[in-house]
């Protein structure tokens, strides 16, 4: 059971294989069930491709399976954690956060901001990352290799993003884009002006580009119940 | 002759003030947006997709073509000064320029690299005109079997010549291939991936997956790391860029070298300016008579790829125009624009749309000729743009995809999909998934579907008629080669290795 751990740790790419075979199946299943139409012109249906994706998928999966399990090879040789023993998962990113910014506690945001819609709002401040991840801020980045990951920081972002989708019909563009402007910039670490300057850009950009759109590109973008008051 | 009659045409319709003023616009916004850190002219061109839509198709590609270009510019001034590429294209220009910046001589690295673009461009850009018409010509002749080979060796080739891993760029082709199975079969009608969904039946708007897998993928990418990174650069003084005599006698050759190794490579599916600014970087410093400079902010270093890269991009629109091939990120991302428009690239559009190619292609000068003019100048204040802190960039990058998905079709629902193909483009960047061969299956896998089946009827289902012309078979054979070129290079030095060197050619096989 140890052992088997073991071989998982650092082997999260395993989950893209998962992935690959997951959508391999699904296109197979796909096309397999479709109905068979009459107008069929020519020897090769509408199943024929999805067929050969489909089973592409679920060998390139097998492949890549073989390849992560054989050892660190690729690209992105092993991922952080095999220095740094917190699982990738999200609840435990949450737990570091939260103990770093009880460890911090410097400029946090107001409690409880509350910002229509936009998801709940992250809490941490800006947690200066944990002691083993600091020499390796070295901000060169080589794509994949060795830096831990804020998973809280994409999931809320996630989140705000999907506000935006909910909102921009019913509140129109020009709050829901100076919403999704202020609350990405909020989540990426903006806190210094979160409440003064940040709002009056997210809000400029907003307009201004609702305003290009509308009028000088010809795009129509739902100018919701504010603009309809102006 | 003809040729050049059309192009004079062609500057009929770029010269046209409005047509000068949109070429103007994305020449500016090309660099803005290029200039950020991070942000390579894919991304520029994706995220900037949704802003041309108000245009006439001949507007709309002429402000293409300069944000092509200043997309360009802008990446490699981002290069030298941060030393943050934000495409593989602008490492070399970083590897020479940075040091340059660094010992306070950035305006000559900066002058260096804008020259060389605008002569790499000039060059690249004339060869354009001179072959792309006799390329049409040629290709008005091939069928179906030959269009399904080339697609296929597009695929081979962007998913074995890039990147380290083939497993991974094989799984990243199919993951767009998948993608571009979505919604209604062109032939039957059928519904294919949509699980009954409307607004999936149209299938996923390229743009959508574009901008998803660049934008998207890489600001969730960075915020993942933000914390870890560095901060903004610290202010980078700059003064105009300026070259003295001295410099100009050590640049001019590179500058005229580049496009010679350039812009075939951005023809053929070979990754674009990655292989031919290496190779750039190599010749000019085995001719260089400054060699011991090299590593330290040669300035040869910054001319030659420079110019290889952006005569690069001009080979890359010759497979793109005449044959509907997209050969690297930004070509593709093009070709979807087309597409928006209802225009399909290939042979037939020199035909078809002559006032459209030649006056896209005339604006490419057109815009050259601008970047330089605007650049120069301007440098210190794209400088500035380096200054904006990281969480306000971000932010902005999500705020425009947004815009852009939505400009698309007006939905919500495309938004929600830009983020789903976002994540994905995350785990992929995550993973060392390349993106490239994901986008490339989007773009041309519903074609080569169409064109297989096609190739398939004419032959009532044998799997023969996709082999029985000439140059389908050679396209078949180039690919064998292509995939059996790892255990080829292996076999083949044991046997030479009394004459080293004889074909140890680091480069890609030759492709015809």
């Amino acid at each position: 059971m140890t052992t088997l751990r073991a071989a998982l740790r650092g082997r999260s790419e395993l989950g893209v294989c998962a992935l690959l075979l997951a959508v391999g199946v699904l296109v197979l299943t796909d096309a397999l069930t479709m109905d068979s139409v009459a107008s069929v012109r020519g020897p090769v249906g509408p199943r024929t491709v999805p067929v050969l994706v489909g089973g592409a998928l679920l060998v390139v999966a097998l492949v890549l399976a073989v390849d992560v399990l054989r050892g660190p090879t690729g690209p992105t040789a092993p991922p952080a954690d095999e220095e740094n023993p917190a699982p990738l998962a999200a609840e435990s990113g949450t737990a570091e956060a939260d103990t770093a910014k009880a460890a911090t506690a410097e400029d946090g945001p107001a409690p409880g901001p509350t910002k229509a819609g936009t998801a709940e709002q992250p809490e941490a401040g800006e947690e200066p990352g944990t002691s083993a991840e600091a020499p390796r801020a070295d901000g060169t980045a080589a794509d994949g290799a060795g830096v831990p990951h804020d998973w809280r920081t994409v999931a809320l972002l996630t989140g705000v993003f999907l506000a935006f989708a909910a909102l921009i019909e019913p509140l129109g563009f020009p709050v829901a884009g100076a919403l999704l402007f202020w609350g990405s910039a909020y989540t990426l670490g903006s806190r210094t002006h979160a409440f003064t300057r940040d709002p009056l850009i997210a809000a400029v950009l907003s307009v201004v580009t609702y305003a290009v759109f509308h009028t000088l590109l010809g795009v129509a973008l739902p100018g919701g119940p504010l603009m309809g008051v102006l | 002759m003809d040729s050049l009659g059309s192009l004079m045409d062609g500057f009929g319709t770029a010269l046209t003030p409005l047509n000068l003023l949109w070429a103007a616009v994305g020449v500016l916004l090309g660099t803005a947006i290029g200039v950020l850190p991070g942000i390579g002219p894919a991304m520029a061109v994706a995220l900037l997709l949704p802003v041309t839509y108000g245009l006439d198709p001949t507007g709309a590609f002429i402000m293409f073509a300069g944000i092509y270009y200043g997309g360009m510019f802008g990446g490699s001034t981002t290069s030298i000064l941060l030393n943050t590429p934000g495409e593989s294209a602008a490492v070399i220009a970083a590897m020479e320029g940075n040091p340059m910046a660094k010992a306070g001589r950035g305006p000559q690295a900066l002058a260096a690299a804008a020259i060389g673009h605008f002569a790499g461009g000039m060059i690249g850009t004339v060869l354009l005109v001179v072959l792309a018409p006799t390329v049409a010509d040629l290709a008005v002749d091939i069928g179906a079997p030959d269009y399904f080979a080339i697609m296929v060796l597009a695929f081979i080739a962007v998913t074995s010549v890039l990147g380290s891993s083939r497993v991974r760029g094989f799984a990243s082709l199919l993951i767009g291939l998948t993608l571009g199975l979505v919604g209604l079969d062109q032939m039957t009608g059928q519904q294919r991936l949509t699980f009954g969904s409307l607004q999936l039946s149209d299938g996923i708007d390229v743009v959508i997956v574009a901008v998803g897998l660049f934008a998207i993928g890489e600001a969730l990418w960075v915020a993942a790391r933000l914390r870890h990174d560095g901060g903004p650069g610290a202010g980078i003084p700059l003064s105009r860029p300026w070259l003295g005599r001295d410099e100009l006698r050590r640049t001019w050759k590179p500058w005229l070298r580049g496009p010679v190794i350039g812009f075939p490579f951005g023809a053929i599916p070979a990754g674009g300016a990655e292989i031919p600014t290496f190779l750039s970087y190599i010749t000019e410093k085995r001719l260089s008579r400054h060699r011991k400079e090299f590593g330290k902010g040669a300035i040869e270093g910054v001319a030659g790829p420079e110019s290889a890269a952006s005569a690069s991009a001009a080979g890359t629109l010759v497979s793109m125009l005449t044959l509907g091939l997209p050969t690297t990120a930004v070509a593709a991302v093009m070709l979807a624009a087309f597409q928006q428009y209802g225009i399909q690239p290939g042979p037939l559009l020199f035909e078809r749309e002559p006032d459209l190619v030649w006056g896209l292609i005339a604006s490419l000068f057109v815009g050259m000729v601008m970047l330089l003019l605007l650049n120069l100048p301007l440098a210190p204040l794209w400088a500035r743009l380096l200054r904006i802190p990281r969480p306000y960039l971000y932010a902005g990058i999500l705020f425009f995809a947004a815009v852009g998905a939505y400009a698309v079709g007006g939905e919500a629902f495309d938004v929600v999909l830009l983020l789903v193909i976002g994540l994905l483009g995350l785990l992929m960047r995550r993973y060392g998934l390349p993106v490239l061969p994901a986008i490339i299956g989007v773009i041309l896998g519903p074609s080569a579907e169409q064109q297989l089946r096609r190739a398939l009827q004419i032959s009532d289902g044998s799997v023969s008629g996709l082999v029985d012309t000439p140059f389908a078979v050679t396209v078949y054979a180039v690919i064998a080669l292509v995939l059996l070129w790892p255990w080829l290079r292996r076999a083949l030095p044991r046997r030479l290795r009394p004459a080293p060197g004889a074909s140890r050619d680091p480069g890609p096989p030759d492709t015809p």
